[in-house]
C-alpha cells in the first residue's frame, strides 16, 4: 500500500490512505525517515484529490442490458 | 329488394350530387317460428313457451345493455376466496343484497380480500348468471371506507415481511460514505429525476447516476420495478441503489407496497435507498431499505456529498496529516532528549561505579602483588612461556630465563648443576 500512488485511486480509497497515513505517523515505532516518506505520499494523495475535486462534474446514463446478458451504460443528457 | 331500389333511384339527379352514404335498413321479414297455434311471440301461449336458459340468455342480454359498469355501495357479507382462485360475495344494505363475484384474473387491482362486514364501493358490471336464475355483479375494483382494503393490504404484507426478518432494523446496511455510481430505478421522464439530478448537480457531486428505468404506477409497475432490481443485482456497477418516484394519489404509489418489489428492494445487494412520494407517504418499499429519504430530493442529498463536503473532508485530512507528522517530529525530540539524558546519567554512575570497584580491585591486588615480595629483595625466574620457575626440576641445562627483579628483569642462562650433594 505504502508505495501505491498511481493516478488510478477513487477519492474514497485517497482518504481512506491518508488516514492510514496519519495513523501509521501516530505509531510509535516509526523511524524518521519513514515518517517523512509517508508524509510525502500522503501530500502526494492530496494533490491528486483536491485536482480531481476541480474537475469532477456529475454524469447522468441509463443502464443497458444487452440480448446476451451483459451491461452497458448510454449518456441519458 | 325491388322496392328499395326504386327509392334510392326515384330522385336520379340528386343521387349524383349527393351518394347515399350508407345502404338503406334492409328489412328483413323473418319467418314466424315454428310456433303451434296463434302466438305472435315467443312465449305468449303454453305451446309457444320458451327454454328457460332462452328466458336467462335473454335477461342478461338485456341487464347488460342496460348497466354500463358502475359503482355500488354497500356492505360485503359470506365472502368466501373458492378453490378455483375467484372470491364470491353479497353485496347488501338495509334492504336488498346482490350477489358478487371478482373472477380471480381481475383480483390484481383489489389490494386485498374484503373482510365480511366491510363498507366498500364496488365497480362492475350487472349480469344474470344463467346457471342459478340469478343477478350477478361482477366486480374489477373495491375502495373500502375508510382505505380499509389497503391498510389491510399494507397489515399482511407488513407481517409476512417482517416474519422473514426483512424489517429488522439490524439488516439495515450503512449508506457508502462516497458513493461513485448510483442506480437510480425510477421513471426516466418522471418528476423523481427530474429532483435527484437537480439535487446531484446543484451540489456539485462527484459521481455517476445509472438511471434504471421502471414503471412507478400502473398495473405494469411493480413487475418493472422488480425487473429494473434484479438487472442491477446482474450488472454489479452500482455501490448505491436508489428507488423512487414523486408525489401521487395513494393508488399511483401503490407498487412501492408490493410484496415482490419489497422483497426485491432486500435482495439487492448494495445499500438501498426508498425515496416514494412525500414525506407523509410511507411505503412498505420504505420500510425494507437501508436508508428512507422523505422525497427524491433528500435521496440525492443522503446519497451524495456536496464538493463543498468533499474539500471539507481533504482539509480534514490535510489537516491531520500535518499534525501527525508534528507530533511524530517533537515526540521524537522529546524522546532523544530523554534519552541522551539518560545516557549522560547512565555513564555517570557507570564511571562512579567503575571507579570505586577498580580501586577496590586494585587495593586487593597490591596487597597480592609479587612486586612487594620483591621489593624486599626476592626474585623471580620465568620460563621463556612466562611461567615463573620455583623447582630446580625446571631447569635443563643452558635453559634460557629471564630473572625479574624489584626494577626489571636480566636475560640469564642455568648453567650444568653442580653435586647437590656438597
Amino acid at each position: 500500500m505504502a508505495t501505491k500512488r498511481s493516478g488510478v485511486l477513487t477519492f474514497e480509497q485517497r482518504l481512506a490512505r491518508l488516514e492510514q497515513i496519519a495513523s501509521e505517523l501516530d505509531a510509535e515505532n516509526v523511524d524518521l525517515a519513514k515518517a517523512l516518506s509517508l508524509f510525502e505520499e500522503g501530500i502526494d494523495h492530496l494533490r491528486s484529490a483536491a485536482a480531481e475535486l476541480a474537475t469532477a462534474e456529475a454524469t447522468v446514463q441509463r443502464l443497458v442490458e444487452r440480448a446476451d446478458g451483459t451491461f452497458g451504460v448510454t449518456d441519458a443528457d | 329488394m325491388t322496392s328499395r331500389r326504386g327509392a334510392r333511384s326515384e330522385p336520379a339527379s340528386e343521387l349524383e350530387l349527393f351518394p347515399a352514404a350508407e345502404p338503406a335498413p334492409r328489412i328483413v321479414e323473418e319467418p314466424l317460428p315454428s310456433y303451434v297455434g296463434s302466438a305472435t311471440y315467443p312465449g305468449e301461449t303454453a305451446e309457444a313457451a320458451i327454454a328457460v336458459s332462452t328466458l336467462t340468455e335473454t335477461a342478461r342480454d338485456i341487464l347488460e345493455g342496460a348497466f354500463i359498469p358502475i359503482w355500488v355501495r354497500g356492505e360485503i357479507t359470506d365472502f368466501k376466496a373458492h378453490r378455483n382462485g375467484h372470491w364470491y360475495f353479497c353485496l347488501r344494505d338495509s334492504a336488498a343484497q346482490i350477489r358478487c363475484v371478482v373472477w380471480n384474473r381481475d383480483q390484481r387491482r383489489i389490494p386485498a380480500p374484503p373482510d365480511d362486514g366491510m363498507l366498500v364501493a364496488a365497480f362492475g358490471r350487472l349480469t344474470v348468471y344463467p346457471a342459478r336464475g340469478e343477478m350477478q355483479f361482477t366486480v374489477v375494483r373495491i375502495e373500502a371506507e375508510g382505505d380499509g382494503l389497503r391498510r389491510k393490504a399494507l397489515e399482511i404484507t407488513r407481517a409476512r415481511l417482517a416474519a422473514d426478518g426483512l424489517l429488522a432494523p439490524e439488516r439495515k446496511r450503512a449508506l457508502p460514505r462516497f458513493a461513485r455510481t448510483i442506480a437510480v430505478v425510477t421513471s426516466p421522464d418522471g418528476a423523481a429525476l427530474h429532483d435527484i439530478v437537480a439535487v446531484v448537480r446543484r451540489r456539485r457531486a462527484q459521481v455517476r447516476l445509472v438511471v434504471v428505468p421502471a414503471a412507478v404506477q400502473g398495473d405494469s409497475a411493480p413487475d418493472e420495478l422488480c425487473y429494473a432490481l434484479d438487472q442491477i443485482n446482474r450488472w454489479r456497477g452500482a455501490d448505491l441503489v436508489i428507488v423512487s418516484r414523486g408525489g401521487g394519489s395513494r393508488e399511483d404509489m401503490w407498487a412501492f407496497n408490493n410484496e415482490r418489489v419489497a422483497r426485491a428492494v432486500a435482495a439487492c445487494y448494495a445499500p438501498t435507498i426508498s425515496a416514494v412520494g412525500h414525506e407523509v407517504d410511507l411505503s412498505i418499499c420504505d420500510l425494507v431499505a437501508d436508508y428512507r429519504a422523505p422525497t427524491p430530493s433528500a435521496a440525492a442529498e443522503a446519497a451524495t456529498l456536496s464538493k463543498t463536503e468533499l474539500e471539507a473532508e481533504l482539509r480534514r485530512a490535510a489537516h491531520r496529516l500535518r499534525a501527525a507528522l508534528a507530533a511524530k517530529f517533537s515526540a521524537d525530540r522529546d524522546h532523544l532528549r530523554h534519552v541522551a539524558r539518560d545516557l549522560v546519567s547512565a555513564a555517570v554512575r557507570q564511571t562512579s561505579v567503575r571507579r570505586a570497584s577498580l580501586e577496590r580491585v586494585s587495593g586487593r591486588l597490591h596487597a597480592l602483588s609479587p612486586l612487594a615480595t620483591m621489593a624486599r629483595g626476592y626474585s623471580v625466574a620465568r620460563g621463556p612461556d612466562g611461567r615463573a620457575l620455583t623447582s630446580v626440576a625446571q631447569f635443563t641445562e643452558d635453559m634460557p630465563f629471564d630473572l625479574v627483579l624489584r626494577d626489571g628483569s636480566l636475560p640469564a642462562k642455568a648453567w650444568p648443576r653442580s653435586d647437590p650433594a656438597s
